[in-house]
């Protein structure tokens, strides 16, 4: 039993976590990327994305987040977060990277979090973590 | 031939003669309250006497493009036009019910946040058509924000010069070396767009960027 003022872990009821490989949507065009996504989330999921969406299909799923937010029921938009696969690159490196991958897609080794605000409250990310915080 | 061998070199020389008289697209672009229609205003106040756009404490005060054409900035006897255009803050989730913590009534509250969801839209759409952009960070926040590595990397592709300001450095909480680890190769410009501290070193900054557009 958890005594008064101590912390405890709150019970999170209907969680659920989805991984998504790469290969499910290398051969989508961005558009039904985007949509696989949204769709995902919507349904009230954590997808954790092998690799990275090109760098203006990033800018659009923020877009097409921000159309729905109004028309979906209870949907208050994403939280959204890459993480690159070598933090010792520089940004410029990353970027480059990032331009390279909008032509051959992917970055297998960089992972996509992306979660319905809802649930996700913050990804707090920095060079040597990244926190979950999810609403109680 | 000859006729376009000629005509290309006139091009050449005109095109140089009005290179530096041209109407440069400078957007401000960043998470909502970085401060960016305070440093449009502060840059507009400085040169034509006028304001952009209101400032506000709650979130997403912009929630339409604003502009201001032909701002004409005179920086130590060089001068540079500018159009500038404010841009509303770029976020990834909108809840009505934040804008309520600020005395809002629940209606006004969700009519903003539907336009601010409009001005996020709006914002990402006029990308294209910058021809340099200042990124503008609250110098309190985190930089890893994804938003922010979001429209660096759409600039850096579509081959954008960016200017990065980390903005309210007169507050106790700014960590300025924090967005500079962030963002090596860039650089990064510390000032206070409400007070005016460093602006000198932003406009020299500009003017050395905007040479690149």
């Amino acid at each position: 039993m958890v005594k008064k003022g101590e912390k405890s872990i709150g019970k999170i009821k209907g969680l659920s976590i989805q991984f998504l490989p790469y290969s499910e949507i290398r051969n989508l065009d961005s558009n039904n990327r985007i949509k696989k996504i949204l769709a995902i989330v919507l349904g009230n999921n954590i997808l954790i994305l092998q690799g990275r969406l090109k760098v203006d299909e990033e800018a659009r799923l923020i877009g097409d987040t921000m159309a729905m937010i109004g028309y979906v029921k209870d949907f208050k938009g994403i939280e959204l977060a890459v993480i690159e696969g070598n933090d010792n690159e520089g940004m410029i490196d990353k970027m480059r990277k990032g331009v390279l991958n909008m032509i051959s897609g992917g970055e297998l080794g960089t992972i996509t979090i992306i979660g319905p605000a809802t649930i996700v409250k913050e990804i707090k990310k920095n060079p040597r973590k990244i926190e979950l915080l999810l609403n109680k | 031939m000859v006729i376009k061998i000629f005509k290309d070199f006139f091009q050449r020389i005109f095109s140089s003669l009005f290179k530096n008289k041209k109407n440069i697209s400078l957007g401000f672009y960043g998470p909502p309250n970085a401060g960016k229609t305070s440093l449009a205003n502060r840059i507009c106040k400085d040169f034509t006497g006028e304001e952009i756009g209101s400032v506000s404490k709650i979130p997403h005060e912009t929630r339409t493009v604003q502009f201001k054409e032909k701002v004409e900035i005179d920086y130590k006897g060089k001068k540079m036009t500018f159009k500038l255009i404010d841009t509303p803050g770029i976020a990834t989730k909108i809840d009505y019910e934040d804008f309520l913590k600020y005395k809002m009534g629940k209606k006004e509250s969700k009519k903003r946040a539907k336009e601010a969801t409009h001005g996020v839209i709006e914002s990402i759409k006029w990308l294209d058509d910058m021809d340099v952009v200042v990124i503008v960070i609250d110098a309190m926040e985190n930089p890893y924000n994804q938003v922010n590595i979001t429209i660096l990397g759409n600039l850096v592709a579509r081959k954008i010069p960016v200017l990065i300001v980390a903005n309210k450095i007169d507050l106790k909480k700014a960590d300025i070396k924090k967005i500079e680890a962030a963002f090596p190769e860039y650089e990064v410009v510390g000032i206070s767009a409400k007070y005016g501290k460093n602006i000198e070193e932003f406009y020299e900054a500009l003017f050395k960027l905007s040479k690149k557009a």
